[in-house]
């Protein structure tokens, strides 16, 4: 009885070990067919066989050094820009918002907060064309201080998962600092945001990862700027029909450039993501 | 049922009580929604009136300088010492007068018809001229800036009068009002929220709510190709735009039909959202038990293996699969070598059919693994010995899996199912990067048959730039969104338990 137990649970183990490894390497393929096929040599966009035969690194060289069609290395430079501006401004507007909405008191807050979740659930496109006109009417669509416009700008509406990170942070800390002559202003810097640090860092790094792969208000703001255009809708021209042929195996390289500082990144932050979308999204 | 019946029953008739409790809580959900719907208008209308109540008393207790305050800013505070803040009040209302008359005056008085003369010709002194004329874009856009404008400044001058009535009070109680010093430093501590959100709530009302109310307006009027600003005018249509929609009959011989194309994307964008979530959501929580069953190894790496997909930024994942889809992609060339297929398969382009189920399944390899991110913590949490008593009482792994874990995770995940639900009806990338709503089809108003809802109105305003049908389809999508997410809301705990730490 024991032993056809014990059996019965290898054997299931087994097929579980089997499936999970079937359906991990479906999974995984794609990336290392990305990864393999950015440092083929031989062929042109697309060969008819799985695996390279010859591998270099030509394709990364390309991609930097021959920028006679399309910059990869400009759009890299524009997206780091863009990405170091609009990650300070988004980053002090969530944590201004979600502080004063978790710490502080007064009237127009719960009309606020209501207000802040109603504007979240329009489609977020629906505004390009208004957001075009107003960017076209202060003279600055096409440029990069635009997209640090519109990344920055709308930043305050994200303030749900650090809001509920200073819900967490007992009151009577505040208490104390306040019968010890604390302003709000030192509790804040002083208190707070040192406490905070987690919740900093993953708000920093969402928001400068943010404009690395947006894709379409780039698309709209910046039209055939093609100079100014970031990483995202670059690999997207190199994809499109007429660069196809000669820049294909490029966009594999610079997918791979892209992608793997961001996975990086967010294999070490998925706890906190995982908190993130959780929180308010399930019942404890 | 009272606790003690509760207790006696075994753990799946606990599951099943609670499950229908919360199914049976739904409408009264639905009805509490309304219920504060209609009590914030009730709210709003009595807070109209205790507001103007209150600023007539407070018009009828001031002396002069108050009174005077009402039409000149800040002549109450002046006049009570506090001279920096009189000023400012005084300044604001001054430029506030100069953008009226200079700027924003013109444009109000044009947004009642959004513009009354064309661009057209004219002769002068025998020559042919062109003659700029009215550009009713602009006079809707800098119409809503003037009106948010207003908005704003209307607080500032009801800030005003109150700020001289009570000037007015501390000097009859006989003690010198606040020094603009003092005031300032009061920004840093009881009124820190000012500060704080001062800056962020400007960004958001021009670049968020300015754009947003612009859309919603545009609903209305016949903002399209035909009335393309600056070479000819739109203005208002009242309902025609939504009445459009909802037309079922075509008009015209041929002609793709706009209400037939709606209906046919809320259709196809309702499967897909059911499926998706669906499909995602079992699917992903079948693989993370298999991840965290016990006796299996190597947990991390199986774990990381799904999760990578996640963290490569969906653009380059979605790109990719676009072009391993192709005519002459990788998938092809697999399904070739492995026998499985003779002929090259358009898998996105030939028959609708085809397409749909690829997005489905290519949609499954996007989102099982956030399903295993998400759901691993709480499947740990599930008790064990219910899946022991299960066994005991000879229960196999399938049954257990819909007998235990998928009504435990209903209950649980419920708010998260919705909010991923939703997801999926805006689940713009996946649609556009993947089949950009293809394969293409004559009887569709600018739609393909993948195009979601979200889609179709990108290609709306890209492509044909059919304004005001794009802002009618987004704000039907809003409905709906919104209220399921507001009775989402309204029925979690965290959203009534959010002072429990404090």
């Amino acid at each position: 009885m024991i032993k056809s137990y014990k059996f019965r649970r290898v054997l299931s183990n087994t097929l579980i070990y089997i499936l999970l490894a079937v359906l991990g390497l479906i999974w995984i393929s794609p990336l290392v067919y990305l990864i393999l096929h950015s440092f083929r040599d031989e062929g042109l966009a697309t060969v008819s066989y799985l695996i390279p035969k010859h591998f270099s690194f030509q394709n990364y060289i390309d991609l930097f050094t021959d920028t006679a069609s399309l910059n990869f290395p400009r759009w890299f430079m524009n997206t780091l820009i863009v990405a170091i501006f609009s990650c300070i401004i988004s980053t002090l507007a969530v944590l201004m918002v979600s502080y004063s909405f978790s710490r502080l008191r007064f009237k127009a807050r719960k009309p606020m907060i209501n207000i802040g979740m109603i504007l979240g659930m329009f489609p977020g496109f629906m505004t390009m064309i208004a957001i075009y006109y107003l960017l076209k009417a202060m003279g600055l669509t096409q440029t990069l201080v635009a997209l640090v416009i519109c990344y920055s700008a709308g930043a305050g509406l994200g303030y749900q998962i650090s809001k509920g990170f200073f819900d967490t942070i007992p009151r009577a800390l505040d208490e104390a600092a306040t019968i010890d002559g604390a302003t709000r202003n030192q509790i804040f810097w002083k208190i707070i945001l040192p406490m905070s640090k987690p919740i900093v860092v993953y708000t920093v790094l969402t928001s400068f990862i943010g404009p690395w792969t947006d894709f379409i208000l780039c698309k709209i703001i910046m039209g055939d700027n093609v100079n100014n255009y970031t990483v995202a809708i670059g690999l997207q021209k190199m994809t499109s029909a007429e660069f196809f042929t000669t820049h294909f195996k490029r966009f594999l390289a610079g997918s791979v450039v892209v992608a793997v500082p961001i996975t990086i990144l967010f294999l070490k932050l998925q706890t906190y993501y995982v908190e993130g979308v959780t929180a308010g999204g399930v019942k404890g | 049922m009272n606790y003690l019946e509760y207790m006696q029953l075994n753990p799946f008739q606990k599951f099943g009580y609670n499950i229908g409790k919360f199914f049976k809580a739904v409408p009264g959900a639905l009805k509490k929604f309304f219920c504060a719907i209609g009590r914030f208008f009730k709210n709003l209308v009595l807070g109209i009136g205790r507001g103007v109540g209150n600023y007539v008393s407070r018009f009828i207790k001031g002396d002069w300088a108050t009174k005077l305050s009402y039409i000149v800013m800040g002549v109450g505070n002046v006049s009570k010492g506090q001279v920096i803040k009189g000023f400012l009040f005084l300044l604001i209302e001054v430029g506030y007068i100069m953008y009226m008359v200079f700027f924003g005056g013109a444009y109000i008085a044009k947004f009642g018809t959004l513009g009354d003369t064309a661009r057209h010709m004219e002769t002068v002194g025998g020559k042919h001229v062109t003659v700029a004329g009215d550009n009713s874009m602009l006079i809707l856009l800098y119409g809503v800036l003037t009106l948010v404008l207003t908005a704003i400044f209307f607080v500032i001058y009801i800030a005003n009068t109150k700020s001289a009535y009570k000037a007015q009070q501390t000097v009859a109680a006989g003690e010198k009002p606040i020094g603009f010093k003092e005031e300032l430093k009061d920004l840093l501590d009881n009124k820190f929220h000012t500060t704080l959100l001062a800056f962020p709530t400007l960004t958001i009302s021009v670049f968020t709510i300015l754009p947003l109310i612009f859309m919603i307006l545009i609903a209305f009027t016949n903002y399209n190709a035909q009335h393309m600003p600056p070479g000819s005018l739109f203005t208002w249509v009242g309902l025609d735009t939504f009445s459009e929609v909802f037309k079922l009959t075509d008009g015209g011989a041929g002609a793709a039909s706009k209400g037939y194309t709606f209906i046919e994307l809320t259709k196809w964008t309702i499967v897909w959202a059911i499926f998706a979530t669906v499909l995602n959501y079992i699917l992903g929580m079948i693989v993370a038990l298999m991840i965290n069953k016990k006796g299996i190894k190597l947990k991390a790496l199986w774990r990381t293996l799904f999760v990578v997909t996640v963290a490569v930024p969906q653009f380059v994942s979605l790109l990719l699969m676009n072009q391993m889809l192709a005519v002459d992609g990788a998938i092809n060339v697999l399904f070739k070598n492995l026998g499985i297929i003779q002929e090259s398969v358009a898998f996105l382009n030939s028959t609708p059919l085809l397409a749909r189920i690829t997005v489905i399944i290519i949609n499954c390899w996007v989102g099982i693994p956030y399903t295993i991110l998400i759901t691993s913590g709480i499947l740990m949490n599930i008790p064990a010995d219910l899946y022991e008593s299960a066994t005991i009482d000879g229960a196999g792994p399938v049954k257990s899996f819909f007998k235990i874990t998928l009504p435990y995770m209903l209950f649980v995940t419920t708010p998260y199912l919705i909010t991923s639900f939703i997801g999926n009806i805006n689940n713009f990338n996946v649609i556009y990067l993947l089949s950009n709503g293809g394969p293409n089809d004559p009887n569709l108003y600018q739609a393909g048959r993948t195009d979601l809802l979200v889609t179709w109105l990108f290609k709306l305003t890209m492509n044909s730039q059919d304004y005001n049908l794009a802002a009618a389809v987004g704000i039907l999508v809003f409905i709906v969104c919104a209220t399921l997410s507001l009775i989402t809301f309204n029925m979690t705990k965290s959203a009534k338990n959010e002072e429990e730490f404090s």
